[in-house]
């Protein structure tokens, strides 16, 4: 595969804004508050990003994500407590539980991903069940985990805006390219029909598993900057009712569309949080009825998502970089299909 | 001995419950492939409208023996709860469904989660069902009896013998008459169903309705047994119940109602044995047979069609 | 294309909307406190009842002339009982609205990250009813802007196996307790260690998850060997679960718990004849409980539950503090709830302790005889 990044002069700017806006934090001239909310953007983006491989490139229908992001947040949070937040000690923790994530991902892939279709969906969202119950339980082998009641102690590093920021960069170059390159073409083949993807020469099970390790590795590092963010880790934040965060980000976006996963990501946070702002106290209950009835209206009005498969101009790949690319996933194929 | 098929009854006993909740999962699955996520929400509602029935009836006697009385009036309530159920999943589909039935699956899947989320937390506010814990009445004497060393409560009896019935009729409906033909050529094909005549907007509608009066039967069996009534007492239950389904092979109604019957088994031994660890174990199981039958125990080997 | 760049359009002016939320603020003609509560999700119940508490007990102030001479707002937050969202909650209250004080929230896993975002704001909290010793106290380091209203030493669990072995002659016991909980585990052991110390023996002790509802088979298994006396000192909720349970399932033994009983939503019938122990009496005969029984249902139509007692409570220490600092600055305010003494609560009399939590006063034994609670004993602490 080639490593392109798309434009530099773009990226050269995106670095230089987030520069800015986490001097702007650092400062105080955006408040913590405010600092809080786009952290979470990025994180939810890391995380929205991971499924998307797996499930928007590749058509592997998991339902285990936050509990994979759970296992990256439990890891980088005890390597943090044990080794500081130093930051090169934090690039170790974020490593870390994004290894951790994958291993797993690696470990439980390899007989799960047989699995077809929802059959694959519920065995991930059992499989994220179970982690939860080993988080609940997890004070018996790991006391400072504190189980059912939480893992306090979590210290934040500096700076940690900018880390979400450029990981998420970071993360949209890594799916972009994975995406307009030979094994990403080979994991959009078996999106559309397994068994023709198969009959072409693609290695079917190798290609979904290198999907679901990436995949589950970005909400690993998603968790390990959640970790670190909130402070504050709790088992019933990685239930699998979590799992569908993520899945509503990235079908609203667009299945397979970097794009949409990260506009959708953007407003998803930008809407519950402005929700909170917006609605007055004695109607602040509402909040969650609001949220479900966009939800649906958004599907009911554009059911293939914001973007469909298409992506952004500055994401998809000039004419003498992959010829033949972009054709393959046409809107026909996209809407009618299902994983 | 006692002491294992006793805790076998207490699995049965909860597993009868998750069979009416997964038939309903089941059968909107095998005719337009949808999971509905939703589905659990409507159990909850089934046992809201039960309890406000009952309430309402307080002061009603339907017969002398107070036991009589009780048993009636709990029919009642499960009637009405049906009803409310029936009603309330036709609409969902007809607005939150039906428009999405040529759009990607998983454009249906999205607005199941957004209907689920919208009932649980519409209806916890204060002027729909509120949002406190309340205790369902007992609807008949806490009267246990002694069989062989196995003790069995009344509970258990009324559960096992209305679940029975209800899985009885269904049975009937959908094999002896004309709706439940109707059922069966729209889930094997539609459009040829659409050829030979058959209204399948209609078809899929009353299937709809008829997981729903399942649904709302077990949530009022599940509130007698389990008495705490609340807006967010359906997810677990109805994930459960689901799995069930999906263990059973999704889309086969005998395989929705073995899974189930596993399904609660498993969650009461795993209980038994290390209480803190029964979903992890319940869920463990589940994917060990799918491991082993892909498609669910009942379920057949799906070819995908080239 | 287009409609692809229309809705971009629209998605970021989604995005940017919040923003506009930005302005306003500024210099407060009131004193703002901060309420974080779950208003949203699955225990919405216990965060309205702790609403109406801090209401209540800010309508009577403001009745009074306010405080500092001014009028007393609350900005209510939402934590969705989710640890995220309470973070979130809590940053948003103290950067945007400026509140400098805050009530909340119920359950730990929320009070928790609040009370560290608290303390590094310099922000006075006050939890009513979270039970965690890590809301106050961090790595044996003392938050020192964190408070709480309710008790979390447990002499009721000792109280209880006291109580049993003595008053009621009960021998064997079995335990149920949410391993989630840290008040109720402590409860739960405090009384299998003083049960035992007193020569009784705990035939079953067993930890439920919060969202269990099925106790079949932990029952059946207090069954195999019927136990004088089932403990369970949890919530009501969670209690009227299992005392039905446990009667259908044949137990004819003593049902008993901790002050999670005490509501009016306790299933009487279920638990007829049981016992448990609590802060304080309803039909105390105290004119702060019953000037309080007697307001919260003229306004709210039910007798309040713990956790609209707690918030009241909470929010009366809070006030109390600020009028006696009579000062703003949270510093002063945090060194004068510190050195709170005898105050005199619906709960109880307060005082803090070094790691500010309540220091426990006397425990009261009642009945469940009729539909009502019945005073049986005081035991002293020891």
């Amino acid at each position: 595969m080639k490593w392109k990044v798309p434009s530099w002069g773009l990226l050269v700017i995106l670095l230089a804004a987030g520069a800015v806006l986490q001097l702007a934090i650092h400062l105080e001239v955006i408040n913590a508050y405010w600092a809080l909310v786009v952290t979470y953007m990025c994180i939810a983006v890391i995380s929205s990003l991971g499924l998307g491989i797996i499930y928007g490139f590749s058509g592997q229908f998991a339902l285990g994500h936050a509990a994979f992001m759970g296992l990256g947040a439990y890891t980088a949070a005890l390597i943090t407590r044990y080794m500081g937040v130093a930051p090169w000690t934090f690039a170790i923790a974020l490593v870390g539980g994004a290894l951790l994530a994958g291993g797993v991902a690696w470990l439980v892939g390899l007989p799960i991903l047989r699995l077809r279709s929802d059959y694959l969906g519920i065995a991930t969202l059992g499989f994220g069940i179970i982690v939860r119950v080993l988080f609940e339980n997890s004070d018996k082998v790991i006391p400072v985990t504190a189980g059912a009641r939480g893992m306090t102690g979590i210290e934040q590093p500096d700076f940690v805006f900018l880390w979400a920021f450029l990981l998420l960069l970071g993360a949209i170059i890594v799916a972009r390219n994975l995406r307009f390159s030979s094994p990403g073409r080979a994991l959009l083949s078996i999106r559309e029909d397994e068994t023709a993807a198969n009959l072409m020469g693609v290695d079917v099970v190798r290609y979904k598993t290198i999907a679901f390790v990436l995949g589950c590795s970005y909400a690993g590092l998603a968790g390990g900057l959640y970790a670190h963010t909130f402070l504050f880790l709790h088992p019933s934040n990685f239930d699998f009712i979590k799992s569908f965060d993520p899945l509503l980000i990235v079908v609203l976006g667009g299945l397979g569309s970097i794009t949409g996963t990260v506009v959708a990501g953007t407003a998803w946070v930008a809407v519950l949080e402005g929700l909170r702002l917006v609605l007055p106290g004695e109607v602040l209950e509402w909040r969650y009825v609001i949220y479900p009835v966009l939800l649906i209206a958004m599907m009911l009005t554009r059911p293939q998502g914001l973007f469909g498969t298409s992506e952004a101009a500055i994401l998809r790949p000039r004419e003498a970089e992959a010829p033949a690319a972009p054709a393959l996933a046409t809107e026909v194929t996209a809407d009618g299909t299902h994983p | 001995m006692t002491y294992v098929l006793q805790q076998l009854l207490n699995g049965i006993q909860l597993g009868f419950v998750y069979a009416l909740i997964a038939l309903g999962y089941t059968m909107v699955y095998g005719i337009v492939r949808l999971i509905n996520f939703a589905h659990g929400d409507v159990f909850m509602v089934g046992a809201f409208v039960g309890y406000f029935t009952l309430r309402a009836l307080a002061r009603v006697t339907l017969a002398g023996a107070s036991w009589l009385n009780g048993i009636l009036l709990f029919l009642l309530a499960m009637l009405a709860a049906m009803a409310a159920c029936t009603l309330l999943n036709v609409t969902i589909e007809r607005i939150a469904y039906k428009p999405l039935r040529n759009a990607p699956r998983i454009a249906a899947l999205i607005t199941a989660i957004g209907v689920s989320l919208f009932l649980e937390y519409f209806s916890s506010l204060k002027f729909v069902f509120g949002p406190n814990y309340i205790t369902f009445p007992s609807p008949l004497p806490a009267q246990t009896w002694e069989v062989a060393g196995l003790r069995i409560s009344a509970i258990q009896v009324l559960i096992a013998v209305v679940a029975t019935l209800l899985l009885l009729g269904l049975n009937y409906i959908i094999r002896y008459t004309k709706i439940g033909k109707a059922m069966r050529a729209t889930a094997f094909d539609r459009d040829a169903a659409r050829l030979m005549g058959i209204n399948v907007d209609l078809t899929i509608s009353f299937t709809f309705g008829l997981g729903a009066a399942l649904a709302g039967a077990g949530g009022v069996l599940y509130v007698s047994a389990y008495p705490r009534v609340h807006t967010f007492m359906g997810i677990i239950p109805g994930l459960k119940a689901f799995t069930a389904a999906v263990m059973g092979g999704i889309g086969s109604l005998p395989g929705a109602f073995v899974g189930a019957l596993i399904m609660g088994v498993a969650e009461v031994t795993a209980k038994s044995l290390y209480s803190t660890m029964a979903d992890g174990v319940a869920f463990l199981i589940l994917i060990l047979v799918l491991l082993v039958k892909p498609s669910g125990i009942f379920g057949r080997a799906e070819v995908e069609k080239v | 294309m287009r409609t692809i760049r229309v809705l971009s359009v629209l998605v970021i002016i989604a995005t940017l909307l919040p923003l506009a939320g930005c302005a306003g603020g500024g210099g407060s003609k009131t004193l703002k406190i901060g309420v974080i509560a779950p208003m949203t999700g699955d225990v919405k119940t216990f965060g309205e009842s702790t609403r109406n508490g801090v209401q209540m007990a800010v309508e009577e102030w403001n009745a009074n002339g306010g405080l500092l001479g001014k009028q007393i707002e609350i900005v209510l937050g939402d934590d969705k009982n989710d640890a995220a969202e309470a973070t979130a909650a809590a940053t948003k209250l103290i950067q945007q609205d400026k509140v400098k004080f805050i009530v909340g929230s119920v359950a730990s896993k929320c009070s928790i990250p609040i009370s560290d975002v608290a303390n590094k704001n310099k922000v006075v909290m006050i939890s009513p009813t979270s039970t965690n010793p890590k809301v106050t106290v961090a790595d044996g380091v003392l938050k020192p802007f964190v408070f709480r209203a309710c008790f979390i030493d447990p002499p009721q669990g000792a109280a209880m196996a006291k109580f049993a072995t003595e008053n009621l002659g009960i021998k064997t016991a079995a335990v149920f307790y949410d391993n989630g909980n840290d008040y109720v585990k402590g409860l739960a052991e405090f009384f299998k260690a003083s049960f035992e110390a007193r020569g009784g023996k705990v035939t079953v002790y067993e930890a439920y998850a919060q969202t269990d509802t099925d106790f079949t088979a932990l029952l059946t298994k207090v069954m195999a060997e019927p136990p004088d006396m089932l403990y369970i000192p949890d919530y009501y909720n969670m209690v009227n679960l299992v005392n039905q349970q446990a009667r259908a399932a044949g137990f004819k033994g003593i049902l008993a718990g901790g002050d999670g009983w005490d509501s009016s939503d306790l299933d009487f019938q279920a638990a007829d004849g049981g016992y448990f122990t609590n802060h304080y009496a309803a039909d105390d005969p105290r004119a702060e409980v019953q000037n309080w029984v007697a307001r919260y249902k003229a306004k709210y139509g039910t007798v309040p539950d713990a956790l609209a007692t707690l918030g009241y409570d909470a929010a009366n220490l809070l006030l109390n503090a600020i009028k006696t600092a009579n000062s703003e600055d949270p510093v002063k305010v945090k060194d004068a709830l510190a050195a709170t003494a005898g105050f005199p609560t619906v709960s109880g009399t307060i005082s803090f302790d070094e790691n500010h939590n309540p220091i426990n006063k006397d425990v009261v034994i009642l009945q469940v005889k009729e539909g009502k609670f019945v005073h049986v004993a005081t035991l002293k602490p020891e």
